[in-house]
């Protein structure tokens, strides 16, 4: 009976297999072997595969996909870029589980630091021409772009996209209908909240909720703050942890937006609703008939949160956040994505480079959507108007500086900053103590 | 009549491969059998990895194949150890049968725990040893003491509410008529991913804000406003916006200490009930001098299951609040300190302790099963 | 198995019931309806406003003259009040309320009458397509060409959850019987302290263990594999399965073992023919329960199995948009992704009750 039974499971077993091998097999997606010339410059890495992760999806990995083609046609390699949501978690557990993607894609370089720190990236200055990237990008993105390894400096990365920040967005058509003028200087914003305010409105459209990240829209604020009411060199040592965050320059930072924030009918929904407010649900208030609120200060990502039928340019625009005091110019705050590279292969250093020209993102940039720090990209690129206006604001910028907060390291940058912020924001601690409690998480 | 101990693991001496069983396998046979298991277990694994289409049928022999090389894999090593010469052949197949366990369990999670042990003892980017001071940190560091009274919180209201709810709600339904549908009604939720419940409580908490013609989208706040009261921003209130998450966990997980306690109620002997009501007791007293103690081992059972489960919870927290406003626990810090700071020394600390901090627990299950062993 | 008394049906007993069930269902409810609005609508108004229900509904306009003070006290339609007043709204005795729409700036009012607003106010099955067909990513090029890309398909990710979730609760399962059936009948060395680690790991949270179980899957080829996955969630199930299981089949009479030997079976034997089916309700009550954890589990997925073979959780998290602007595709996600372990649990239902001493002794 046990045998009999047996020779049945393993007759069945036998037969599934038979099934479903004689199903036609699908072949592994195989290169395409394109024509070897004798003299191909890209013999070496033609058929090859580089593996890229990053934070972006969707639309953004389609108009990246779209971007490089030309360059995997002409090489023959073919980038695979495979984007991931819970990307700071799933990346740490790739990179530290032996089985990291070639190339990486970090949005802060405060986590590409950690994993500097533990000896993971390799040094592009051993594996690149770094004169052809020097002479692409200015100074800042370079120095950003050097950290600390366990063999000393190197160079990191390469800054393969930017966006910029100090961006005040509003309903155009409403603001004009209403009469209100777009503000140059500081003085001239404060009389437009007034008169908002005045008029029945509530002037600030803020929310700082984000889930686990709640809290780093207040962070982008003060380090606006920072850039305008103090010295380059103080921002620089801020961020550093060679200013503390109990000084009067960031008390004085700190302080000019809770004049705005915390004042009354200033901003939608009142201080409560600030920390309960996503980030992303805050500028929905500005689209409504009538409308609520009539600013928003927001990077230039926000404005896919903006209602699907709004036309750039039309609908909404954006002026620069004037500067508090014309001493310390019109400086701009930035953030981008830095590339990072883990395995070490010619056709992997091959891509780097390449990530590290212009021509890299030119597509992506004629589509909308990405702006590039590259020195050899051209103005004339941006079909976009709002891009091509945030790029000439960068450009055009006294002073470039990237957000704080995502140069600092983790434990500060996306542990206490956030949350110490969030909570004085939302009253349960005092400004002193939040201060205190950031200077005491710098680690050590 | 095998002897009888009483200590934790009763054994049936001669139970051990009496004289008359003898294994009818042919040694060859076993032989077969051992390479056609193995060229189930390989054949399948690889056949899995190349194919690619055909989902459907790929699917069911994905879960087919998994599920037979399991017990083809047992069965064979079962049919291995019978075959052993009768001194080890008891201790073969105990091993057979706690074996998989037992090694499965090491490889994924005492190896792991040795390490985090390790680890906790080391510096940030485990390069060098700091001794105890991770540990210290972990005691010391404000937002952990924090953590720690939370944690208290979720262990002391989240289970006793999903456990006295859960057998509240066993006892109730076992007398009503409506009983499979009110049951599937409170176990729903489980059935909803973390995720998936955090969308759904955040519309309960949603709050708005104040100012006018602010219509409130949070169906809290808008019971509230309905009565006439003040909108409010629940999630930010200090130290009773835990109890608010706390309230998520149980409305999730009633459901399990319900069904459990359920199933052990069904099994007491209706006799005994009879009985009691001849005697003249009402249903409180049937309740609780007889329903209560019958089901204690259950009660006991679910309880630290729950209380495990509320020390490692973190995901609510994690969804709702992120951890902000007060609300932080112990394994919301272990996943920022190793993930989002990589600080693998500090989170290292934390996870041994969430381990030594349940130790208590544990003894006192392992003592209750003794206990009970013997009076039976 | 005795019925419990039906004739004792206790009113009181089903009020309460009644309303537990239904204060624990209003949150689902709420999610449900919100499935099915706009996602504009989502954020504009509460849920229940679907629900049939009186309200302020917009009849006409009123234009102001433009040299209207708001600042003083204003007139319109024979009523005075001041400008908040207005905003407010203010009531008219012929049941019409006026609002002042917008700021000081505007100049218009809006006239509102009470209504009943219907159900089906709105409603569409938009959230519920974009999930299933998997949201199509479109844009336009430089020279005006619409570059799309399916996104992945929902029923592919269905059919990879099932493929993970059915073996990772039911092999966890066999195993952990075998082995509480070890513990608690038979007799080998190491046995207690074995047992008390087994359960002591209940307490490690599976996080320790990922980047040691992934540095294994990369060395052996097992990373975005199926059985890599099935692995690392019976390793993940396998102390609570241990608990729950040993708990009941200790719990076993002695008397069914000793008739068992009596009659010459071997452990083996005795495990399939009459361990097993004795513990039915058990194997039943952790199989929904692991069955439920692994399909709603997210974090194990995202770390041994990736993006090749998506899970619904993942597949999910992943339609939510780069920063989350499409989470209110969560709502109908979130339901569609419920539908098969309620059905495994109904399917299972049935096996909770069954006796503990049916026909066991006989044999």
């Amino acid at each position: 009976m046990k045998k009999a039974l047996l020779i049945l499971l393993s007759l069945l077993l036998i037969a599934s297999f038979v099934l479903v091998s004689c199903q036609k097999k699908e072949e592994p997606a195989a290169e395409e072997m394109t024509e070897k010339a004798a003299d191909d410059p890209y013999a070496e890495v033609r058929g090859t595969v580089v593996t890229m992760s990053g934070p972006f999806t969707d639309n953004d990995a389609l108009k990246f996909d779209e971007s490089i083609k030309s360059f995997e046609e002409m090489t023959g390699i073919d980038i695979q870029y495979e984007g991931s949501k819970e990307f700071e978690a799933s990346i740490g557990i790739a990179i530290e589980g032996g089985n990291p993607p070639d190339i990486v894609d970090f949005p802060q370089p405060g986590l590409l630091k950690n994993f500097v720190q533990k000896g993971y990236v390799i040094d592009l200055n051993k594996t690149l021409d770094m004169d052809k990237v020097k002479s692409n990008y200015i100074e800042s993105w370079l120095d950003m772009a050097t950290m600390d390894s366990p063999d000393g400096k190197i160079m990191a990365g390469i800054w393969g996209r930017v966006n910029g920040k100090s961006l005040v967005w509003y309903n155009k058509k409403e603001f004009d209908a209403a009469g209100y003028e777009v503000p140059e200087t500081w003085e001239e914003l404060v009389e437009l909240q007034n008169t908002i305010v005045s008029d029945g409105d509530a002037a600030w459209a803020v929310g700082i909720e984000s889930g686990a990240a709640t809290g780093w829209a207040m962070t982008d604020w003060v380090e606006e703050m920072m850039l305008r009411t103090t010295s380059l060199e103080n921002y620089d040592k801020w961020v550093e942890g060679e200013l503390k965050f109990d000084s009067p320059e960031v008390r004085k930072a700190i302080q000019t937006v809770a004049d705005i924030w915390f004042a009354d009918g200033m901003v939608y929904g009142g201080r409560k609703s600030i920390a309960t407010t996503s980030f992303g649900d805050a500028p929905k208030v500005m689209f409504e008939k009538p409308p609520k609120a009539w600013l928003h200060k927001q990077g230039n990502f926000i404005t896919s949160f903006f209602p699907d039928n709004t036309v750039a340019g039309v609908d909404y625009d954006f002026f620069y956040l004037p500067s508090v005091d014309p001493a310390y110019g019109r400086p701009v705050l930035v953030a981008g994505d830095i590339y990072a590279m883990f395995n070490d292969r010619p056709e992997v250093r091959m891509v780097m480079q390449y990530f590290a020209t212009g021509a890299s993102v030119e597509g992506w940039v004629k589509v909308g959507g990405a702006i590039s720090p590259h020195k050899d990209s051209e103005l004339s690129w941006y079909t976009n108007e709002v891009d091509r206006k945030v790029a000439e604001v960068i450009q055009n910028a006294t002073s470039v500086r990237f957000d704080g907060s995502d140069l600092m390291p983790g434990a500060v940058g996306a542990g206490s900053f956030w949350k110490e912020m969030t909570a004085y924001v939302s009253g349960s601690k005092s400004l002193d103590e939040a201060l205190k409690a950031i200077d005491q998480s710098w680690p050590q | 009549m095998p002897g009888t101990d009483a200590n934790l693991f009763p054994v049936f001496r001669r139970f051990s491969m009496s004289g008359n069983i003898d294994s009818n396998w042919n040694p060859f046979a076993l032989a077969g059998l051992v390479v056609l298991t193995a060229v189930v277990l390989v054949g399948g694994f690889i056949l899995l990895q190349t194919v690619q289409a055909y989902k459907v049928l790929m699917t069911v022999f994905a879960v087919v194949w998994g599920l037979l090389s399991t017990a083809l894999l047992f069965f064979v090593l079962n049919a291995v150890a019978e075959n052993m010469p009768r001194k080890i052949r008891s201790v073969s197949v105990a091993v057979v049968f706690a074996g998989p366990a037992v090694i499965l369990l090491f490889w994924a999670l005492v190896i792991p725990t040795l390490r985090t042990l390790r680890l906790s003892f080391m510096g940030a980017y485990a390069r060098e040893y700091v001794g105890f001071s991770n540990y210290e940190f972990a005691f010391t560091d404000p937002i952990m003491l924090e953590s720690f009274r939370n944690n208290l919180l979720w262990m002391i209201f989240g289970t006793s509410f999903c456990v006295i709810m859960g057998l509240v709600i066993a006892v109730l339904a076992d007398k009503s008529s409506r009983e499979k549908v009110f049951k599937s009604l409170i176990f729903m939720p489980m059935a909803i991913s973390f995720v998936g419940a955090g969308v759904i409580w955040k519309f309960m908490y949603a709050y708005k804000g104040e100012g006018i013609n602010v219509t409130e989208i949070g169906l809290l706040n808008a019971i509230v406003v309905a009565f006439g009261g003040e909108a409010q921003a629940w999630l930010l209130i200090p130290f009773w916006n835990n109890f608010f998450l706390i309230a998520i966990m149980i409305w999730l997980q009633t459901g399990y200490a319900m069904v459990i306690m359920s199933s052990a109620i069904k099994a007491i002997p209706g006799e005994i009930n009879e009985a009691a009501r001849v005697d003249g007791a009402n249903s409180f007293i049937i309740f609780s001098r007889i329903t209560v103690p019958y089901i204690m081992p259950t009660i006991i059972t679910v309880t630290t299951t729950i209380l495990i489960f509320s020390l490692k919870l973190f995901d609510i927290v994690r969804v709702m609040t992120g951890g902000n406003f007060g609300t932080n626990v112990i394994a919301n810090e272990f996943y920022l300190r190793q993930f989002t700071y990589g600080n693998s020394g500090q989170a290292s600390a934390i996870a041994i302790i969430l381990l030594v901090v349940i130790v208590p627990v544990l003894l006192y299950n392992l003592k209750e099963f003794r206990r009970r062993r013997v009076l039976k | 198995m005795k019925k419990p008394e039906k004739g004792k049906r206790n009113p009181l007993v089903a009020v309460v019931l009644i309303i537990i069930v239904l204060v624990w269902t209003i949150p689902t409810l709420g999610i449900f309806i919100t499935s099915f609005r706009e996602s504009s609508d989502i954020y504009g108004s509460g849920w229940w406003t679907v629900l049939p229900h009186k309200d302020n509904v917009k009849t006409g306009e009123i234009e102001l003259p433009a040299d209207t003070d708001p600042n003083k006290p204003v007139e319109i339609e024979g009523r005075t009040a001041t400008f908040e007043q207005w905003r407010m709204g203010v009531e008219f005795e012929d049941g019409r309320m006026l609002r002042w729409f917008g700021n000081k700036r505007s100049r218009k009012i809006e006239v509102f009458e009470e209504k009943w607003v219907g159900f089906g106010a709105n409603l569409t099955l938009k959230n519920y397509r974009d999930v299933l067909g998997g949201g199509m990513v479109e844009h336009t090029d430089s020279e005006g060409n619409i570059i799309s890309r399916q996104g992945s398909n929902f029923a592919d990710a269905v059919l990879n959850s099932i493929a993970v979730s059915i073996p990772a609760t039911v092999i966890p399962i066999l195993i952990a019987a075998f082995a509480a059936y070890a513990f608690a009948w038979m007799e080998f060395p190491g046995r207690r302290p074995l047992f008390i680690i087994v359960v002591a790991l209940l307490v490690v949270p599976l996080q320790i263990a990922l980047i040691p179980i992934l540095r294994d899957y990369t060395g052996w080829g097992l990373n975005g594999t199926f059985v890599g996955m099935w692995l690392a969630h019976t390793g993940f199930g396998l102390p609570l399965a241990i608990y729950l299981l040993y708990n009941y089949i200790s719990t076993l009479p002695r008397d069914i073992f000793e008739s068992a030997y009596l009659d010459g079976a071997t452990p083996f034997v005795t495990f399939v023919r009459l361990v097993l089916p004795l513990s039915i309700p058990a194997l039943a009550s952790f199989a929904i329960f692991q069955f439920l954890w692994v399909w709603n589990d997210y974090l194990v997925a995202l770390v041994f199995l990736g993006d090749q073979n998506r899970v619904v959780t993942s597949a999910l998290a992943a339609m939510v948009g780069e920063k989350g602007q499409d989470w209110h595709l969560l709502t109908s996600g979130a339901f569609m992704s419920m539908i098969i372990p309620l059905a495994v649990f109904f399917g299972l239902q049935r096996f909770f009750v069954r006796g503990l001493m049916a026909g066991s002794v006989k044999g």
